[in-house]
């Protein structure tokens, strides 16, 4: 396993006086799938928020892949290759599939301020966007527009996006919530392959998905880490099993 | 032929041969009226119909647009057509500093500060002594195109209005059609999703804000230019609304809907204009009346009907 390439130290956020993560201390090693887990309103999705820079923390320090980010603007985190996906499914409703997946490879390769040009030099990307839809399961939904698609198709199209911006780093929120279990069971797949050669940090409350596909978990309850280490240590945890186990619909 | 897809393009050549054929049948100032007010609602839909920014200041761009151009015309002896593009230049500068002090604000905030940013804009005109306050700026000579074509002649000046409003309606439409506008339709659609994608989503609003007010002082200026006077009405906050009702009426995020819209509400106005102050009653009326029918406007509704992109 490689070394650190996403470690925050004391993060913290509170809106108005209500702490929603206090001091959290994350460090995810470059090459795994870490699973950030814990009951609803611990505090999983403010995380994901403050560590793209999606809000800026009360305290504390981030860096990624050896460069400090705590003072960055999210677009420029996205461009150090640090992507994430949003809990409620994010696709460009009006656009097709293909051009969704276009709008990201067409960042990666520059002349999006062309105003003057004419959008078929967009064609040149359509080669690579059908390949990854391919990847992804969506050759043959190419043309439809994002809003038709299906729930679990739609969460396959922004992980297509994703994937064309070649990050390093992907953070996934709730990949498969309210999916039925084929989706499920698609999306596990998806992430077994995209995983090669990159890191991944995702919130998930299937906790049959997180023992199966995660190297390392860390529960968060109440804005605060609760336990650390692999699935048979945390599954262990006394306190681990009172305040989330014990509780959660999960 | 400039990215216009087989439904566009039938609509632009169904647009140029009614734009070449009506000044022989209507009065030509009303047509270059429609015309300017058009290119005005079209630029205004470059963002909120690409971009979803719902600005409520146009009129500080096209009313400015408007004295701009008279005065160069009338005081600087500018040629028409540089006059104009004095009109546009401070539609662009006005529109750059407008943008960078709303830009980063959603929905609604936006709207208010655009619109108190523009009620700014129309005291200063309230007071600066080039505009002449309640009278306006008037007698403004049309001139000599390029210094050679006398515009005088109303015809002269429809084909000269025409020819700026297919430029500006071909070169907005371009823009949506582009790889920029690729990205503005991302960041109408989603633009948190834009921006964890590595956009930096506030420089291309800037941009489409600032495009979008240029291009709304040409409209201003060109009118200014036909009627021979710039006045108040037109940096009223009135006319903002205008132009969103125009926009609404005809289809937003349509290339056509604004120009039908234009053709739709300044005709009403021209034809009504008889009734006296029952314009505006009869004006609201069927507005309610469209929008209740046609929800997504004349040429949203029709586009739909049709399962074609207008
Ligand atoms: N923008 C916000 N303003 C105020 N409170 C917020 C905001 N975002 C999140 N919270 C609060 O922070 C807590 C953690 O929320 P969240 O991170 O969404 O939890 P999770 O994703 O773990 O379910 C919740 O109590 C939520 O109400
Ligand atoms: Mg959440």
């Amino acid at each position: 396993m490689g070394d650190i390439i996403l470690e925050a130290r004391g993060l913290t956020r509170d809106f108005l006086g209500f702490v929603a993560v206090n001091g959290v201390d994350l460090s995810v090693r470059a090459g795994t799938i870490h699973a950030l887990i814990g009951p609803n309103g611990a505090g999983k999705t403010t995380c994901f928020n403050l560590l793209t820079k999606f809000l800026p923390p009360s305290k504390g320090s981030i860096h990624f892949n050896g460069r400090d980010i705590t003072a960055m603007k999210p677009a420029a985190v996205a461009r150090l290759g640090l992507v994430r996906s949003f809990q409620i499914s994010a696709v460009f409703g009006h656009l097709s599939a293909l051009e969704n997946v276009r709008v990201a490879l067409q960042r990666q390769r520059g002349g999006s301020y062309d105003f003057w040009r004419s959008e078929r030099v967009l064609q040149q990307f359509d080669a690579r966007a059908m390949q990854l839809l391919e990847d992804v399961g969506l050759a043959d939904h190419a043309g439809t527009e994002a809003a038709l698609l299906p729930y679990g198709r739609k969460r396959a199209l922004e992980i297509a996006t994703t994937l064309a911006l070649e990050p390093k780093m992907l953070l996934l929120d709730e990949p498969t919530a309210g999916m039925a279990h084929e989706d499920v069971d698609r999306i596990v797949q998806l992430i077994r392959r995209v995983r090669v050669g990159r890191t991944i940090l995702m919130v998930e409350h299937n906790l049959s998905v997180v023992e199966g596909l995660c190297d390392t978990i860390t529960v968060l309850t109440r804005g605060r880490v609760l336990a650390q280490g692999d699935y048979a240590t945390v599954s262990k945890n006394p306190e681990v099993i009172a305040a989330y186990l014990g509780s959660a619909d999960a | 032929m400039f990215g216009f897809s087989r439904s566009q393009s039938i609509g632009f050549v169904i647009m140029l041969a009614l734009i070449a054929t009506s000044p022989f049948v209507l009065y030509p100032v009303f047509l270059m009226k429609v015309l300017c007010v058009a290119l005005f609602a079209c630029a205004f839909n470059l963002l909120i119909g690409y971009v979803g920014l719902m600005s409520f200041g146009h009129a500080a761009f096209y009313g400015m647009g408007g004295y701009l151009t008279a005065h160069a015309a009338k005081e600087w002896g500018l040629t028409p057509e540089l006059s104009i593009l004095v009109g546009g230049a401070v539609g662009a500068v006005l529109g750059l500093l407008f943008a960078w002090l709303a830009i980063r604000r959603q929905g609604l905030y936006f709207a208010m500060i655009t619109l108190a940013l523009a009620q700014m804009v129309y005291f200063f005109c309230l007071e600066a002594p080039f505009t002449g306050g309640e009278n306006g700026i008037q007698q403004v000579p049309r001139g000599n195109l390029f210094g050679i074509i006398p515009l005088g002649s109303d015809m002269n000046m429809y084909w000269t209005v025409a020819g700026i409003f297919i430029i500006g309606f071909l070169l907005l439409h371009r823009v949506v059609y582009s790889p920029f506008g690729q990205v503005l339709k991302a960041i109408r659609e989603n633009e948190p999703r834009a921006i964890s994608l590595g956009y930096r989503t506030d420089d291309y609003k800037q941009i489409a804000f600032v495009l979008s007010a240029t291009l709304a002082g040409i409209a201003g200026g060109t009118k200014a230019l036909v009627f021979g006077i710039a006045t108040l009405t037109d940096v009223n906050f009135t006319t903002s609304g205008d132009v969103v009702l125009i926009t609404l009426l005809g289809g937003l995020g349509t290339i056509f809907g604004p120009v039908v819209g234009a053709l739709v509400v300044v005709s009403m106005e021209n034809y009504l204009a008889q009734f006296g102050s029952w314009v505006t009653v009869t004006q609201g009326a069927i507005f309610v009346v469209c929008v209740l029918l046609f929800r997504r406007g004349v040429i949203g509704e029709l586009g739909g009907l049709l399962k074609l992109s207008l």
